[in-house]
């Protein structure tokens, strides 16, 4: 039998250790590291390191004309990218005091929710599968594949989309789209009411997941939380029903809070914003069915350019489409904030115009940034295991916390 | 209970800071004033514990470079008011080569990133703040880069050079 060293200095027993956890680590689901001191398993203190995707999309933006910053804004929380293209698309319309017609609208409010639902589709199964449940996971995300495919049917695109332009969307939607829409709200509900059964009333989960990283309403708001993360603790504060954009004041759905922050409350929140997610599109299909089908932008030929064939063929069209594409097209001086309910929080856009084609300075109010800064201080004295689930339920996307 | 309009709330601010602030304007409904770095803390701290006011959020904090002003950096609040759905906007100007103002740590936890950022590609520095370090760019980094005499892509780089394309 092998003789055990004996420790003088440094007692492992004793000290603490120092873990590196990340930047790349199966646990983290995405790039963040975290310098993290260990008093066995528990966790004395944590510094967070970010920045390890960051590509200086707010300079970069400086540099090109409004319509194809849309693309930069895919890539910050890419889980959901429809809702940061439509919040952008806002931002300018507002700039630009474009009045949208109510189907674009409602349009726009069936490609946010569900994007609010493959967000929180991911969210919560990958919440599941820390706590050693894959089953969830799996099952629901199929259902992100049918909202991908709802996207190719309206922009040609899963991932990344780049859905709508300034003014509405780039074509309408066809009859596939739709089907493939109605499909999903009848299909995807038994799923969902599934997945809650799998987990709401499950020992393992609620165990382990119960009282972890609890957050009190005082603390979220003092770290500027927004989304499901301060709903859970307490705050009904949504973007949608205190600031609706895109005619949000039209439709009837509930806020779901929570009640003491951690991390349950925030996985029953995400659940429950998903069935109003869904309540909100079915609304939408009703309202859908009394405006005009073959309305899918706004009358604004200065920033919206024209069909491809009437260039060809139209002297008014070519003008437009070579103001537009030269940025010979005055806009306003000026500067403007406008924010959406992203799947994560308030996700903001500060604009500041100087008249040209492109903004003088373009700030985004990211809120997996501003959320994640209290992961470290919040790490304090907890178990690492439930250090990670508690990053899971954050649902911090790299992408976005690092711009 | 009521809500506050941007007059009344310009008029709650000027009662207790008169001379200390101007008004920008109200671009698309977004109260825009400006004051000075000597009381921010103070106003936004008014601004917080007001028991009618009270913008206990705090959406943003960033800054913008205007090279040819006198005072070249501002740097630009947003508060949220949730309790009377009310925002405001707050600038700050800094003179040239002098870019200190204190932060706003002690008001709001959430500030602290916010401010890192706006340290890290405007280099205006927070005075008290408790760790003002980069955090998006790489630490050995020299310049800030969100300034507008810095340019988008790198002069030094070398990969881009003609001779390595033959020409």
């Amino acid at each position: 039998m092998q003789n055990h060293p004996v420790y003088t200095d440094n007692d492992p027993q004793t000290a603490p250790s120092t873990l590196n956890l990340g930047p790349t680590h199966p646990a983290t689901h995405g790039v963040f590291q975290n310098v993290l001191q260990l008093d066995g398993e528990r966790i004395i203190s944590g510094v967070s390191t970010i920045g390890y995707i960051h590509r200086a999309f707010e300079k970069i933006a400086e540099h090109r004309p409004f319509y194809q910053i849309t693309p930069l804004t895919d890539r910050l929380n890419y889980c959901s990218s429809p809702i940061n293209n439509m919040g952008w698309h806002m931002t300018v319309e507002k700039l630009l005091g474009i009045e949208t017609p109510k189907r674009v609208d409602y349009l726009r409010v069936i490609v946010m929710e569900l994007a609010r639902i493959s967000d929180h589709i991911i969210c919560n199964g990958v919440l599941g599968v820390d706590t050693g449940a894959f089953t969830g996971f799996l099952y629901m995300m199929e259902y992100r594949e049918a909202i991908y495919e709802i996207y190719e049917e309206v922009c040609g695109s899963r991932l990344t989309t780049n859905i709508g332009r300034i003014g509405g969307f780039e074509r309408n939607f066809n009859a596939i789209a739709f089907n493939k829409l109605r499909k999903f709200l009848k299909d995807f509900p038994p799923v969902l009411r599934e997945f809650q059964a799998l987990f709401n009333r499950n020992r393992i989960f609620v165990d382990r997941t119960k009282g972890v990283a609890a957050v009190t309403p005082e603390e979220a708001l003092s770290y500027s939380w927004s989304g499901p993360l301060l709903r859970a603790a307490g705050v009904d504060y949504d973007v949608r029903a205190m600031n609706p954009y895109s005619s949000y004041e039209d439709f009837d759905f509930e806020v779901p809070v929570g009640e003491n922050g951690d991390v349950y409350a925030r996985f029953l929140v995400r659940n429950e914003e998903m069935w109003q997610s869904m309540r909100i599109i079915e609304q939408a299909l009703t309202k859908l069915e009394k405006e005009p089908t073959d309305i899918f932008h706004a009358d604004v030929p200065e920033f919206y350019l024209p069909p491809k064939e009437e260039v060809y063929n139209n002297m008014e069209a070519l003008i437009y489409h070579f103001k537009i594409v030269m940025g010979e097209i005055d806009t306003p001086t000026s500067e403007v904030y406008h924010s959406v309910e992203g799947a994560n929080g308030e996700l903001g856009f500060y604009l500041v115009n100087d008249g040209g084609r492109s903004p003088y300075r373009l700030h985004f109010r990211r809120p997996s940034f501003i959320n994640y800064q209290m992961y470290a201080p919040m790490s304090r004295g907890m178990l690492l295991s439930d250090a990670i689930i508690n990053m899971s339920s954050l649902n911090v996307i790299a992408g976005e916390l690092d711009a | 209970m009521g809500k506050i309009t941007n007059e009344e709330l310009l008029k709650k601010i000027s009662d207790k800071f008169d001379q200390q602030i101007t008004v920008v304007g109200e671009p698309y409904g977004l109260l825009t004033i400006e004051t000075g770095r000597e009381q921010i803390i103070e106003l936004l701290e008014f601004l917080k514990n007001d028991t009618v006011l009270q913008f206990i959020f705090l959406t943003d904090i960033t800054a913008i470079h205007y090279p040819e002003q006198e005072k070249p950096i501002g740097v630009i609040y947003h508060l949220h008011s949730l309790v009377n759905n009310l925002r405001i906007r707050i600038k700050v100007f800094l003179p040239a080569e002098d870019y200190h103002i204190p932060t706003a740590t002690t008001v709001w936890h959430g500030a602290n990133w916010m401010e890192r950022e706006t340290y890290d590609f405007f280099g205006v520095i927070f005075d008290g703040h408790p760790d003002l370090r980069r955090i998006l760019n790489v630490d050995d980094m020299t310049v800030f880069p969100m300034r507008r005499e810095y340019p988008l892509e790198d002069p030094n780089r070398v990969d881009k050079k003609d001779y390595f394309f033959g020409r």
